[in-house]
């Protein structure tokens, strides 16, 4: 059965991917992953797991090692953060482009320069357009439970999965978690079967060659619909799981208290605890407010956002990330989601808790407040940077 | 298995012979055999990096089809039976 024990965000996956009998591993360690990796490669060094550890020079050849592994139909993992996550960028768009089930944790770090090793979501998104499934987890058990889930996912879509958690903040935390039986996770997770376009000795072919324009499209048309179709595969998975886990987390979005709300703040990651409570805090007081976390970003859940903020007098978007030049990441999809449905709801975006600066509960009162004074208003829409130091607020909107 | 890995639409190709068509118009120098120096070692067979050349009857044989003109078989050759020509 289950076992309730007491691990930190990188353990928990380590013990998830352990669980989940992959036949390769290949990684290059780095600040904030490290642990991950450290702990997979004792559970091979003490035959706890039979796996291929493969010791690689760089995060490039990680991807690309896994990469091979998987085109013969191995189960594999890999992870990293920030620029380790940028030196494999391109074999991450190889990775898709082939169809190989690979999954990969990526503990979200802020990119250089100025060097940090602190937490931000910039890294992850950098993988958005690519074909890789996108998750993110706000805590330690779910870091396990999405992991776990990474790997079915991954082979029922036949897409790469990346499994996102802040650094530090959730990697490095100890916090209590459950983690299932060997028993539980083999009957969710059965024996890896081989895809068809898997390399053989006895019907050779390569993957990957030269395609002419008069074939390149049809390659990009087929992973975009895999991705749609993911939605629903990706919804039904969660489903099953909970069943054996116990744990619903309510799918592709995590709804707290949205339903009666009268201002909604969608974002992802740990920092979505503080604005729970925030939340929670406002309600006592009587203002009706919700937390819409997002736990997957690719494929993008459009349709049940813009449900979410059908009825509501204002939505926010705090994103722990920025597209330069324009605004959040979350909330260019977000506003392009609400527009696609047809919901006309003003709209606040928040920036901030980049490079790892602290996020507190009281940081979300004063989200919350300033959209409530904003919904009274009437404002249509607002972009603010949170948390900066004062000398530097001021310019272009 | 998952119905989408059964009919994923994946970049896989299978060898055939001149998939981009006849490479041997992109020649400009062309390899000629001496067959009176040649002495069937087939080192050019071997070091062919396009695999046209063919050993037919015990002599090595150029696919001019598909043959780029490299110059690696002639370099190769331990007894310069092997000229490049420049083609007309």
């Amino acid at each position: 059965m289950s076992k309730k024990t007491i691990l930190s965000g990188n353990h928990a996956a380590a013990y998830a991917v352990k669980l989940s009998r992959p036949d390769v591993i290949s990684a290059y360690p780095i600040t904030p992953q490290t642990s991950v990796i450290e702990k997979l490669s004792e559970f091979v060094e003490n035959g706890e797991l039979n796996a291929r550890f493969i010791r690689v020079e760089s995060e490039h050849s990680a991807m690309s090692a896994v990469l091979g592994a998987a085109s013969v139909g191995a189960r594999v993992y890999t992870a990293t953060s920030s620029q380790g996550l940028l030196y494999m960028y391109e074999v991450c768009w190889w990775a898709a482009g082939a169809r190989l089930p690979i999954v990969m944790g990526i503990i979200t770090r802020a990119i250089a320069p100025p060097w940090s090793i602190w937490t931000d979501h910039n890294d992850i998104l950098t993988l958005r357009d690519s074909g890789w499934i996108i998750m993110f987890a706000q805590d330690v058990q779910e870091v396990f439970d999405l992991t776990v889930q990474a790997f079915k996912i991954a082979e029922e879509t036949s897409l790469p999965v990346a499994v996102g958690w802040d650094a530090f903040v959730v990697s490095h935390t100890v916090e209590p978690l459950e983690i299932l039986s060997q028993e539980h996770v083999d009957r969710f997770l059965p024996k890896k079967k081989i895809g068809g376009h898997m390399l053989n000795f006895d019907d050779p072919f390569s993957l990957g060659n030269l395609t002419y324009p008069d074939d390149y499209m049809e390659f990009r048309y087929d992973i975009w619909k895999t991705q749609r179709e993911a939605l629903d595969i990706i919804s039904n998975i969660y489903e099953e799981y909970s069943e054996i886990s116990g744990r619903a987390y309510g799918g592709l979005l995590e709804d707290n208290m949205c339903d009666d709300a009268d201002i909604i703040l969608f974002m992802m990651g740990a920092a979505s605890g503080d604005a729970i409570e925030a939340a929670r805090l406002l309600r006592e007081k009587g203002l009706k407010v919700g937390v819409c976390r997002l736990r997957v970003i690719r494929p993008f859940p459009a349709e049940e956002i813009a449900k979410k903020s059908e009825r509501v007098k204002m939505i926010g978007v705090f994103d722990r990330d920025v597209s330069m030049g324009y605004s959040g990441v979350l909330a260019t999809d977000i506003k392009s989601a609400l527009k696609e449905y047809g919901v006309d709801v003003p709209v606040a975006e928040y920036i901030g808790g980049l490079g790892g600066r602290d996020l507190r509960v009281k940081d979300f009162l004063e989200i919350f407040e300033d959209m409530d004074k904003m919904a009274r208003k009437g404002v249509k829409f607002s972009r603010k940077w949170i948390g900066l130091k004062e000398k530097y607020i001021g310019g272009a909107p | 298995m998952g119905e989408i890995m059964v009919r994923v639409y994946a970049p896989i190709a299978r060898p055939t012979i001149g998939s981009v068509g006849k490479t041997g118009i992109w020649r400009s120098v062309k390899p000629v055999v001496n067959y009176d120096k040649c002495i069937n070692c087939y080192l050019c067979w071997m070091y062919c990096p396009e695999g046209c050349i063919n050993i037919i009857d015990d002599m090595v044989r150029i696919d001019y089809d598909y043959c780029k003109g490299c110059g690696i078989c002639s370099n190769v050759c331990p007894v310069k039976a092997i000229e490049m020509v420049r083609e007309e």
